[in-house]
C-alpha cells in the first residue's frame, strides 16, 4: 500500500468555464501520504481547482484547463493521457452523499470495479469487505449488504461513497466538502477516517470549516478572489500550524480570524 | 428587536386581524350549497321548460359557485370568500371534466358488453354478412397487436437513443435542430404520417398494403412521444450520479448504460407504454396503408390486415344494429387494451423505481 500515494505538482494552472476564468495561474505541491486542506470564501475556486486534479472539470460543459498537473512524473493534461484512467488513479468524494440509487450497498462499493469489468465474485467480495472496513462502515452494514444503499443514514452514505472511491484503489483521494451535509458525529467519523486513510493515500480536502482544516490537515492552502466575477487565486500554502498561528499574508489572517470583508 | 425595526426597509405588512377568532361557516356548508344549487338548477330548468339536462347542470354549477362565494363573503369575510370561490371553481371544473369521461366509459361498457364474449374475441368477420349477428374481432385484434408491436420495435430504440443523445451528449446546433424537429413531429396529424408512408412506400417503392406499412406510419407518430418522455426522465437523473460514476473512472458510455438508464428505467418504460397506448387508437394510417380486411391475416408484412380502430369505423359505417353492437364491443376491447397497457406501465414504473427511504 505504501507505494500507492503520489505527489501532485501543479504549475501555472488556469481553469475556465466557457469564457469565464474561474481560477488563475495556480501553482502548488501536494505531498504524498498527507492531508492538504483548501480553505477560502465561497466562489474562490477551491472546488474547481480540486476538480482539475482528476480531470472532472472538463466534464462540465464549457470546462477547459491550461497549465500542468504532474502526478509524480506524468502530466495529467498531456496529450496521450486518458482522462478515464486519470479518474481511476485520482478518486473523488463529493459534497453530498451520492450512492447509486438502483444499487445495493454491496453493488455500490463494487460499482467501480464491476463497471470496469473483469472481476471474479470471490475477489469482489474481498474488495468490498476491505473497502467497507477501510471506510469504518463494515460493522454497521455487514448484515444489510444487499439492501439499497440509499437506505443508509446521511453519514453512512458518505462513508459508503468513500468506500466506493477507495475500492478502485486510487493513489490520490480528493474530497469536496465531504462533511458539509453531515451532523457532528458523522463528521467526527469521517475525520477519523481521513486520519487513517492518510497513511496510504494522498488526500486533498476542500472545507468551509476552519476547525476541521486545523484538525485533519497537515498543510493548508488559502484561496481568495479579488471581487465577484474575478478569478480565484491561491494566496498561500503552508504547514497548517503556521497558517493558523502565523500566516505570512494579512488576508489569510483576516479570513481565519473572522475579520474578513 | 428595536434594531431590526429601524433597519426595516420593506413596506410594513398589512395589519394583523384584531382577533384570531373569526366567524366560520360550518363544515357541511359546501355540501349544502352544492345540494341546494343542484335542486335549484333542476327546479328552474323544469320551470323554464329547458329540454337539455346539460343546461340544468350548468345552471346548478354556476349557482353553486356564486352561492358559495356570496355566503362566505357575508359570514367569513373577503379572503375566505375568495378561497371558497377558487375551491368551488376547481370542483365544478373537475366534475365538468369527469362527467363526459365517466359517461363515455359507461356507455361503452353498457353497449359493448352485449356481444362481447369468447366467440367475439376468437372469430373474424370472414363470411359474416353485415346484417347478420355474430362474427368477431380476432383479425382486428391480431392486426392491432402486430402493427403496434412493430411500430414500438421501430420507434422505441430510435426514440430512446435520440433522447440519450440529446440529454447526455447534445448541446450544440445539432441538438437544438433535433429538438426542433421532434417538436414539429409531435404535431404531425396522423393522416399526414399515413400519406407520407403511402406515397413513399406504396406508390414510390411499389410495395403492397400491409400491416408493416401501417406500423411505419405509427412509428413516425410514436417516436417524438418516446423522445420527449425519455428526455424528461433522463433529465431527472441527478448529475451527481453521473459525476460519481465518472469519478470512479467509468467511461461515459458505461455510465449512461449502467447508472443513468437503470435509474430512469421506470419512467422510460412508462413513457414507451403510454406512447404505445396513444398509437393503438390511430385509425387514419391504418385506413390508408393496411387497407382493412375481414379475414385473419397473421403476416403483417404481406397483404391487407385490419385493426381495432379500423374495425370500429367499418362496422359503424355499415349502419345497422348488429354492426353497431360489434363496433361498441370492439371499442370496449380497445379501451381495455389501452387501459391494460397503462396499468402495466404503472406497475413497471413502481417495480423498477429506485428504492426510496430506509429498508
Amino acid at each position: 500500500m505504501s507505494d500507492m500515494a503520489k505527489r501532485i505538482d501543479v504549475s501555472g494552472l488556469t481553469a475556465f468555464y466557457s469564457g469565464f476564468r474561474a481560477i488563475d495561474d495556480i501553482s502548488m505541491t501536494v505531498e504524498p501520504r498527507s492531508v492538504t486542506a483548501f480553505i477560502g470564501p465561497s466562489g474562490c475556486g477551491k472546488s474547481t481547482f480540486l476538480r482539475t486534479l482528476n480531470r472532472m472539470h472538463e466534464v462540465t460543459p464549457g470546462g477547459r484547463v491550461e497549465g500542468k498537473v504532474m502526478l509524480d512524473d506524468e502530466n495529467l493534461y498531456g496529450s496521450e493521457i486518458d482522462p478515464v484512467a486519470v479518474r481511476r488513479t485520482v478518486g473523488m468524494v463529493f459534497q453530498r452523499p451520492n450512492p447509486f440509487p438502483t444499487m445495493s450497498v454491496y453493488e455500490n462499493v463494487a460499482a467501480g470495479l464491476r463497471l470496469n469489468g473483469g472481476h471474479r465474485k470471490a475477489a469482489l467480495d474481498d474488495v468490498v469487505e476491505r473497502s467497507l472496513r477501510g471506510a469504518n462502515l463494515w460493522e454497521e452494514v455487514k448484515d444489510r449488504l444487499h439492501k439499497p444503499g440509499s437506505g443508509l443514514s446521511g453519514g453512512q452514505q458518505q462513508r459508503l461513497c468513500i468506500a466506493r472511491a477507495i475500492a478502485v484503489e486510487p493513489q490520490v483521494l480528493l474530497m469536496d466538502e465531504p462533511c458539509s451535509a453531515l451532523d457532528p458525529i458523522s463528521t467526527l467519523a469521517i475525520e477519523d477516517l481521513i486520519e487513517e486513510l492518510k497513511s496510504a493515500y494522498t488526500i486533498v480536502i476542500v472545507t468551509h470549516n476552519m476547525q476541521q482544516a486545523a484538525r485533519v490537515s497537515d498543510r493548508t492552502a488559502f484561496f481568495n478572489l479579488a471581487a465577484v466575477g474575478e478569478p480565484g487565486k491561491l494566496i498561500e500554502i503552508d504547514e497548517t500550524e503556521r497558517i493558523f498561528s502565523n500566516p505570512s499574508v494579512q488576508a489569510t489572517e483576516d479570513y481565519i480570524s473572522g475579520r474578513f470583508g | 428587536m428595536s434594531k431590526t425595526m429601524t433597519r426595516q426597509t420593506t413596506p410594513a405588512p398589512s395589519p394583523a386581524p384584531a382577533q384570531l377568532r373569526q366567524p366560520r361557516l360550518p363544515r357541511w356548508a359546501p355540501a349544502a350549497t352544492a345540494l341546494g344549487s343542484a335542486l335549484a338548477g333542476c327546479g328552474l330548468g323544469l320551470l323554464a321548460g329547458w329540454e337539455s339536462r346539460v343546461q340544468w347542470g350548468l345552471l346548478a354549477a354556476a349557482l353553486h359557485v356564486v352561492a358559495s362565494y356570496l355566503l362566505a363573503a357575508a359570514v367569513e369575510g373577503r379572503r375566505q370568500a375568495r378561497d371558497r370561490l377558487a375551491t368551488s371553481v376547481v370542483w365544478v371544473s373537475f366534475l365538468v371534466a369527469v362527467i363526459p369521461l365517466a359517461s363515455l366509459l359507461w356507455e361503452t361498457v353498457a353497449r359493448g358488453s352485449r356481444v362481447l364474449d369468447g366467440h367475439f374475441l376468437t372469430h373474424s368477420m370472414n363470411g359474416v354478412l353485415t346484417l347478420d349477428e355474430g362474427g368477431g374481432i380476432y383479425h382486428a385484434l391480431l392486426g392491432t397487436v402486430q402493427q403496434v408491436g412493430l411500430a414500438a420495435l421501430i420507434a422505441a430504440p430510435i426514440g430512446l437513443l435520440t433522447a440519450v443523445y440529446l440529454v447526455e451528449y447534445g448541446g450544440g446546433r445539432l441538438a437544438s435542430a433535433i429538438t426542433f424537429f421532434v417538436d414539429v413531429m409531435t404535431g404531425i396529424p396522423s393522416i399526414v404520417a399515413g400519406l407520407f408512408v403511402l406515397s413513399f412506400w406504396i406508390i414510390l417503392l411499389d410495395f403492397g398494403y400491409s400491416g408493416f406499412a401501417g406500423a411505419m406510419a405509427l412509428a413516425i407518430l410514436m417516436m417524438p412521444i418516446v423522445v420527449r418522455s425519455t428526455e424528461e426522465m433522463l433529465k431527472l437523473v441527478p448529475n451527481e450520479l453521473r459525476e460519481a460514476s465518472l469519478a470512479l473512472g467509468v467511461p461515459r458510455w458505461k455510465t449512461i448504460l449502467k447508472v443513468v438508464l437503470p435509474t430512469a428505467i421506470g419512467g422510460i418504460t412508462t413513457g414507451v407504454m403510454l406512447a404505445v397506448a396513444r398509437i393503438a387508437g390511430e385509425s387514419a394510417p391504418v385506413l390508408l396503408l393496411v387497407f382493412g380486411s375481414a379475414q385473419i391475416n397473421a403476416n403483417p408484412f404481406e397483404g391487407a390486415q385490419s385493426s381495432l380502430p379500423y374495425y370500429i369505423y367499418e362496422q359503424w359505417a355499415n349502419g345497422n344494429a348488429p354492426s353497431y353492437d360489434r363496433a361498441w364491443a370492439a371499442a370496449l376491447v380497445l379501451i381495455a387494451f389501452v387501459m391494460a397497457l397503462n396499468l402495466l406501465a404503472r406497475g413497471l414504473a413502481r417495480w423498477k423505481a429506485p428504492a426510496q427511504g430506509r429498508s
